[in-house]
């Protein structure tokens, strides 16, 4: 198993290393407007994009990113058609895709992660493949050169977090909540909780998603976190307004981040 | 016997556990809590003493003689359709809501399609003191709604899924969503053979129930003997396992019926959805498809992963009927043996009355999952002026 320092990786860590705080926003695949959105998060101070491909049952989304995966697959989205449409967005910084472990497992493994690195990806995110699945897919996609990002959730005893970050790359997607994507009014404490102990045990990027939900809750979370996946609260403005609305938020979380 | 499921919680390559972080340690607390309580005999006599005191256990064995000479068979019902509650169901929820007590747990969620589930579910959480939410799609909670009533007056909460195709399918991705926000104090009762490992396991272990009954009882009416053929309708597929778990090891045919819309087994191939790995009605780019069928307790794409793997060893057969067979069945079955059917179960009915000259002089076991008084309304509007 390689463990090489991936381009995600080594990335987030050349920013951390210059007192920058991460923000990653989470953007639908084949949603309208979405890879103006992609542009327009990144010219105003994304440090890496996470594109979802939709699918038909996102057990870990709540209500605006179900919607926006309802919206993009009725629009006839596909994992191909977006990531065909990726391979023209060059937007200097890295692209992540998330994505539900059906969408892997039916293309077969081997061909998602070398589709994945022919459309210029550098990382995946698959919230319902556990550690205890993940051999076969990890296998691949380290031989690709496609670096898997893992989850730690509240609920894992400490015992569990050391595994799941010895088989993570990229940066440890630490959940903030017991709960599904969405924003809430205010950063629950389990997610201060679970970054404070991942940034105990780990050099690699610790970031806070889920619950994430405004500029202000990203600064909070920065305060021991290195850095926020933000989804719904993207999302919501893609979906209400348009990928401007976009940019004017991610430029709003810098800034609060910026100043922690 | 069948086999259980190997440490990662697969049969041959199906099943698995494919759920977020968040739920791993529920599932492994649940597999370790469940262990535990099956070696543990205070815990069985107390399941013993309900499924035989409150449930009605054992349930009877019934020989169709008019259908039976009719179709030129010898056709024997295991009637789960006289279990408290109406169907097979209550034998799992109660096994799994005394589970929840004992591990501590205050409220139950589930995902229920035709409404027997969740009824099961809000009957066990009200006799044992638990709180209950059941997760329904819109349209089945418009199709099934004298159930809807039914889990009301029992004290549960019923939560329209909206979501998808508003049916089975979405109704277990919102009580999953439910889970993953309330794991701490919430136990996540699953109607079916499905979901995460250990639930096909755990629930085919409470169904078994049936198998073993069935087989006493056709042993001390064949003089000793098996049936020729065991049939049951397969969804998820709880009460098809619950009945074979009695035969696998005999000669018997075992025959779990699909709808024609929701053909899992049939129509489709492996993939990845609610925990677990198994045959799933899925199109070119592995989206879920939607199911479609009459019965709202089958109207489900996927199907629990040990039926998977018995279709892949040869061991079981999945044929599938269509709607019209099935509405044909139902008016059959009530006319001739006066038994109204669940309209799940009217499924192996139809495929026994379709095969029946293949099959002449045999005997059939057929597991009568559910009653039919549930879907007297939706039959109504069908045969609306026919009857």
């Amino acid at each position: 198993m390689s463990t090489d320092i991936g381009t995600l990786e080594a990335y987030l860590r050349k920013k951390r290393s210059e007192g920058h705080k991460l923000v990653v926003p989470y953007i639908t695949g084949g949603f309208k407007g979405w890879t103006d959105a992609i542009r327009a998060a990144a010219a105003n101070g994304a440090d890496a994009i996470e594109i979802g491909i939709p699918f038909s049952d996102p057990v870990m989304d709540g209500p605006t990113i179900q919607h926006a995966s309802e919206t993009a697959l009725h629009g006839g989205a596909t994992p191909i058609s977006i990531l065909h449409e990726l391979r023209s967005v060059d937007v200097g910084i890295p692209l992540a895709v998330m994505c539900y472990y059906n969408t892997v497992h039916h293309a077969g493994h081997e061909r998602f992660a070398n589709s994945l690195r022919e459309a210029g990806v550098c990382a995946a995110i698959v919230p319902d493949l556990p550690l205890e699945e993940s051999g076969l897919w990890c296998a691949a996609a380290d031989a690709s050169g496609i670096e898997t990002v893992m989850l730690a959730a509240p609920t894992a005893p400490d015992d569990r977090l050391p595994r799941i970050i010895d088989r993570c790359r990229g940066f440890v997607y630490a959940v903030g909540l017991l709960g599904v994507t969405g924003e809430r009014d205010t950063l629950a404490t389990s997610a201060l909780t679970l970054a404070k102990r991942l940034k105990a045990i780990t050099e690699m990027p610790v970031l806070i998603g889920v619950g994430v939900s405004d500029a202000q809750q990203a600064a909070e979370a920065c305060t021991i976190a290195d850095g926020v996946v933000q989804g719904a609260s993207v999302m919501r403005r893609l979906i209400e307004e348009d990928a401007d609305a976009v940019g004017e938020y991610i430029a709003e979380v810098r800034k609060a981040v910026d100043q922690c | 016997m069948l086999q259980d499921p190997s440490l990662d919680g697969r049969f041959g390559e199906f099943g698995g556990r494919f759920v977020p972080e968040t739920l791993v340690p529920a599932c492994q607390e649940l597999e370790s809590a469940f262990r535990d309580a099956w070696a543990d005999p205070s815990f069985r006599k107390e399941l013993d003493d309900l499924l035989r005191d409150y449930a009605g256990r054992p349930s009877i064995l019934t020989e169709c003689h008019n259908l039976g000479k009719q179709l030129g068979i010898r056709l024997l019902l295991k009637r789960e359709d006289l279990n408290h509650t109406g169907s097979h169901k209550i034998n799992s929820v109660l096994g799994q809501v005394l589970l929840a007590k004992r591990m501590g747990k205050k409220r139950i969620v589930a995902e229920t399609g035709a409404g027997q589930h969740g009824v099961a579910s809000a009957t066990a959480a009200a006799l044992l003191g638990l709180s209950c939410k059941v997760y329904m799609g819109e349209i089945d909670v418009q199709r099934q709604a004298l159930n809807v009533f039914r889990m009301k007056l029992l004290g549960a909460e019923v939560v329209p899924a909206v979501s998808g195709s508003r049916t089975l399918k979405d109704a277990v991705n919102e009580a999953m969503r439910d889970w993953v926000a309330t794991v701490e104090d919430t136990y996540y009762a699953i109607g079916s053979v499905m979901g995460p490992h250990p639930y096909p396991w755990m629930v085919r272990t409470f169904q078994s129930v049936i198998g073993q009954e069935a087989s006493e009882q056709c042993h001390s009416l064949l003089d000793g003997k098996d049936p020729d053929v065991v049939v049951a309708a397969v969804g998820g597929g709880s009460n098809a396992i619950g009945i074979f778990s009695g035969f696998v090891d005999t000669k018997a045919r075992l025959v779990g019926v699909e709808p024609a819309g929701g053909a899992a087994v049939g129509k489709g191939m492996p993939g990845v959805v609610h925990g677990m790995r198994s045959y799933l009605m899925q199109d070119e780019h592995g989206q879920v498809q939607e199911a479609q069928s009459i019965s709202a307790g089958l109207d489900y794409p996927g199907v629990g992963p040990e039926h998977s793997y018995l279709a892949s060893i040869g061991r079981a057969e999945y044929p599938s009927v269509n709607d019209q067979e099935v509405i044909s069945a139902f008016q059959v079955m009530s006319r001739s043996e006066g038994i109204i059917p669940a309209l799940e179960c009217a499924h192996p009915m139809a495929w026994i009355i379709r095969e029946a000259p293949k099959m002449q002089g045999q005997t059939v076991l057929m597991n009568l999952s559910g009653r039919g008084d549930k879907d007297v309304a939706q039959m109504m509007e069908i045969l609306d002026g026919q009857i």
